[in-house]
């Protein structure tokens, strides 16, 4: 994968929202969101279930609408940096029976580039292959994807992100029910994405291997509870706050 | 060899055609297990099919169609209305939305007194491939015979042509369908417009149903649009492979449906059989024979 | 005229079908309610689509038996057979994951059927058969019901209703909380058995009445239109009940003096026009309440845009 072009300094936000508000049939689920995440860097969302992380990601997306508030990626408009974006959702949201193999899903991130209404030319499915190797499973490119363990449909989800080439990657909970080999493949990637400036984005579970991971954080429970670099925001008072019950950061971390 | 042409060529193409139609939409509708849209569907086209055939007055495709059109796709925006309002789940919404649809159809049927001309109640529940005779036809010439091809019922053009706009779309939009299918929150993000896609999907859907309706009505259609997909399913793992089979099946299952329905008859002594019906039975038999292989293949994969 | 009919005055046998058709609209709305709520409502439809093979299939086999083959037990037997079978068909279809359960209620419903067509064409060839009249069995044809038809209807909604009392309890906490009603000991697959068994029940009965297509617009319909209004699960099931029974009274009222509209058709659309107002009235509700919201909504955003805090930058 070929590094991006070099991002000019001082950056915009690679996200920045502003009092974003979103209901469900009524329900708010999100309300008053405002986060920023500087480029370059590997920030979380966290909190507890139900608390609207993965609402915040489709709605910053555009896939849900939201009541009120501002998206900015890159200082512009969705619309404008769509091609920037790479979106990773939960491995649960698709039907892994569905016939396809491992390589026709990472292909999928090539779709952009080759447009509408034309087959993927070769040389696009080659890099599409390429993208399965960097997460270590070009040997099971042809397999069907309801072949593949959890961890490796996860990582073909990853392949199929990373072959969109984006500057930008959202994701739903990347190492949910994901066993330790896929683990350290994933965040090995995502070190790297960083390492070359660009910005990662992902919803987490594990409180205890958060702080060692990422740099910035957004603790989410409808509402912000706590948000910025993970020294001064993640701490217990906030984890207390948003799970509901007293968290020992010690334990956690 | 006449009477074969003029009485069995044209139910048999027409029993081949609105399968192969059908089946291939089908894929679309079981991959996004959304089967019973398609049942849905095929019930709720009625009171639109009914209104269009009123209005010409004759079984002129065209208007039956957009009326087709228009009530099933009113019927997935009422869908969707009554989920959420409701709070209903979406097999239960379309329960409801389905079935008063069929009903005002059924009553549409007899109140515009459609029944009395052509369309009726029969023909509803089972088609009439029995009337897309040949009259004309003379021999194999004819075949070649502007005239007498002029004469062939145009049922059978209709089913042509949508089966033709049919492998169009597919052949178009063939890696848009499967990305939308599969994923359509990643298609989204990407700027593959799901919601067209799926609009697309619903149209296809109520054309080959209202294609089929001379052939097998509009409940026996359900088995067209489903069986085939499910044979394939059954027997795959490959999205392209997926198509092929189903294409596959779907031949076998009009032209051994409507073959049964003519030769089984003098077998057994009996009057007649239904062709319609006999080509959901067909289809019902090679679902079974599928689900029986693929069990065992994987009972044998196991052992090995 | 209409007015006679629905007050039970338009003739003895308008009042039979009226009636009759009432008491299987009421046990459809009560058994509706729980397979509504059950997510069961499409398997209704395909298990009522099933039925017809079995009414044309035990035609034939009474025929060859030397009975009187138009009995409606041994027809409703012969339907509450093949429906049965065909929900165990789904469980089979779905059993080895490749097809999911909609797919295999698509083939259960459109293949079921087709065979019913199929056999039904056998029986329209028979000499003694062409007027056997069990296409009514397909739309409905109440007028043709007879007294002790109605009877068995009307006692079989009675058992139905019975046991949907007994049955209440446990399976109100199965649709509540399923994981629960398990950890507490109620036996799970019984109880959904018992629903599974009362739905085929209900959908056999309202053969005669408003015909295998339209049995699940009976079941369902009500149900919906109960869950727009009701708030408890008690309430719901009564609502749904007697939204079910007056859209079958009514329904066959109509149809009674209206010989050309058959039965089930005009039942369905009478219980969708209940079904219309309350979702209506909903609709209504709902915007009001948005409305107001929005208005309050709007205050807030105006506090928090006015409060000092970090904006993007919005340069273009």
């Amino acid at each position: 994968m070929r590094a991006p072009d070099p991002v000019p300094l001082p950056p915009e936000p690679a996200l920045a929202v502003l009092g974003l508000s979103v209901a469900y049939g009524g329900t708010p689920v999100l309300t008053d969101v405002s986060w920023q995440v500087p480029p370059g860097t590997l920030a979380a969302i966290i909190g507890p279930n139900g608390a609207g992380k993965s609402t915040f990601l489709k709605a910053v997306l555009g896939l849900i609408p939201s009541l009120c508030g501002e998206v900015r990626l890159f200082g512009r408009p969705l619309a404008e940096v769509r091609r920037r974006i790479a979106y990773l959702p939960q491995r649960a949201s698709v039907d892994w029976d569905f016939p396809l193999t491992a390589l026709d899903v990472a292909a999928q991130g090539r779709y952009p580039h080759a447009g509408w209404f034309r087959p993927l030319p070769r040389r696009e499915r080659d890099r599409a292959l390429a993208a399965l190797a960097e997460v270590g499973l070009a040997d099971l490119a042809h397999r069907p994807i309801g072949a593949l363990s959890g961890g490796q449909q996860q990582r073909v989800f990853l392949a199929r992100a990373l072959a969109l080439e984006a500057e930008l990657m959202l994701l739903d909970e990347p190492f949910a029910g994901v066993d330790a080999a896929s683990e350290a493949a994933i965040l090995a990637v995502l070190r790297r994405l960083v390492r070359e400036g660009r910005t990662v984005i992902a919803v987490h579970h594990d409180l205890a291997t958060a702080p060692a991971i990422f740099s910035e954080v957004l603790l989410l429970n409808k509402r912000v509870i706590a948000a910025g670099p993970m020294a001064t925001a993640f701490t217990a008072e906030a984890l207390a706050e948003a799970y509901g019950v007293p968290i020992p950061l010690s334990a956690a971390a | 060899m006449t009477t074969f042409l003029q009485l069995d060529l044209v139910p048999l193409a027409a029993a081949i055609l609105a399968c192969l139609a059908c089946g291939l939409v089908g894929n679309l509708l079981l991959l996004t297990r959304q089967s019973l849209l398609g049942d849905a569907i095929s019930h709720a086209v009625l009171p639109g099919l009914v209104l269009g055939f009123w209005a010409s007055g004759s079984r002129a495709p065209l208007p039956m169609v957009l009326g087709a059109v228009v009530a099933a796709v009113f019927a997935a925006l009422a869908i969707d209305l009554v989920r959420r309002t409701a709070r209903l789940e979406p097999g239960a919404a379309m329960g409801v939305v389905f079935s008063t649809m069929f009903a005002l159809g059924l009553v549409l049927i007899e109140v515009t007194g459609a029944a009395s001309v052509d369309l009726d109640i029969d023909c509803v529940l089972a088609g009439q491939l029995e009337t897309l005779i040949w009259p004309a036809a003379e021999g194999l010439s004819s075949l070649l015979d502007a005239r007498a091809l002029a004469a062939v019922p145009r049922e059978l053009w209709t089913l042509l042509i949508v089966l033709g706009l049919v492998l169009g779309v597919l052949a178009l939009l063939w890696k848009e369908l499967r990305l939308v299918c599969f994923d359509p929150d990643f298609a989204a993000t990407i700027g593959f417009a799901p919601r067209t896609l799926g609009l697309l999907v619903l149209v296809l859907t109520a054309l080959t149903t209202v294609a089929a309706f001379w052939a097998v009505g509009t409940i026996l259609v359900i088995a067209a649009l489903v069986g085939p997909a499910a044979v394939a399913r059954l027997l795959t793992d490959r999205y392209g492979t997926q198509f092929a089979f189903s294409a596959a099946a779907a031949g076998v299952m009009g032209a051994g449906g409507y073959g049964a329905s003519v030769l089984l008859p003098p077998v057994f002594g009996l009057a007649g059989l239904n062709a319609a019906g006999m080509m959901a039975v067909t289809a019902g038999v090679l679902v079974a024979a599928a689900a029986l292989f693929s069990r065992l293949r994987s009972a044998g994969r196991v052992g090995a | 005229m209409l007015v006679d009919a629905l007050t039970l005055n338009a003739g003895h046998n308008a009042a039979v079908v009226v009636l009759g058709t009432a008491a299987f609209g009421l046990a459809a709305g009560a058994v509706g309610a729980f397979v509504l709520l059950r997510g069961r409502a499409l398997i209704a439809d395909a298990a009522a689509h099933a039925t017809l093979p079995g009414v044309a299939g035990a035609f034939l086999v009474a025929l060859a038996l030397g009975w009187e083959p138009r009995a409606l037990p041994v027809l409703l037997a012969g339907a509450a057979i093949t429906a049965a079978l065909a929900v165990l068909a789904v469980d089979a279809l779905t059993g080895a994951g490749r097809l999911k359960d909609d797919a295999a209620m698509a083939l259960a419903l459109s293949v079921g059927f087709g065979l019913g067509i199929v056999l039904l064409s056998v029986v329209q060839g028979l000499p003694s058969g062409s007027q056997a009249g069990l296409k009514g069995f397909i739309l409905g044809q109440a007028a043709g019901m007879l007294v002790r038809d109605a009877v068995l209807i009307a006692s079989l909604a009675a058992v139905a209703a019975v046991l949907l009392g007994v049955l209440f309890r446990p399976l109100s906490l199965l649709l509540f909380d399923p994981g629960f009603a398990a950890a507490v000991g109620l036996p799970i697959r019984g109880l959904d058995r018992a629903l599974l068994a009362l739905m085929l029940a209900v959908a056999v009965i309202g053969l005669s009445a408003v015909g295998a297509l339209m049995v699940v617009g009976l079941m369902v319909i009500p149900a919906a239109t109960a869950r727009l209004l009701a708030p408890r699960l008690a309430v719901l099931v009564v609502l749904s009940a007697l939204f079910g029974g007056a859209s079958a009274w009514i329904g066959a009222a109509i149809s009674a003096t209206q010989p050309g509209l058959p039965t089930g058709a005009t039942t369905v659309l009478v219980a969708s026009a209940l079904f219309n107002a309350a979702l209506l009235c909903k609709l209504l509700s709902r915007l009001v309440a948005r409305t107001m919201r929005c208005i309050s909504g709007a205050q807030r955003d105006d506090g928090a845009s006015s409060s000092p805090r970090r904006s993007p930058s919005a340069t273009e």
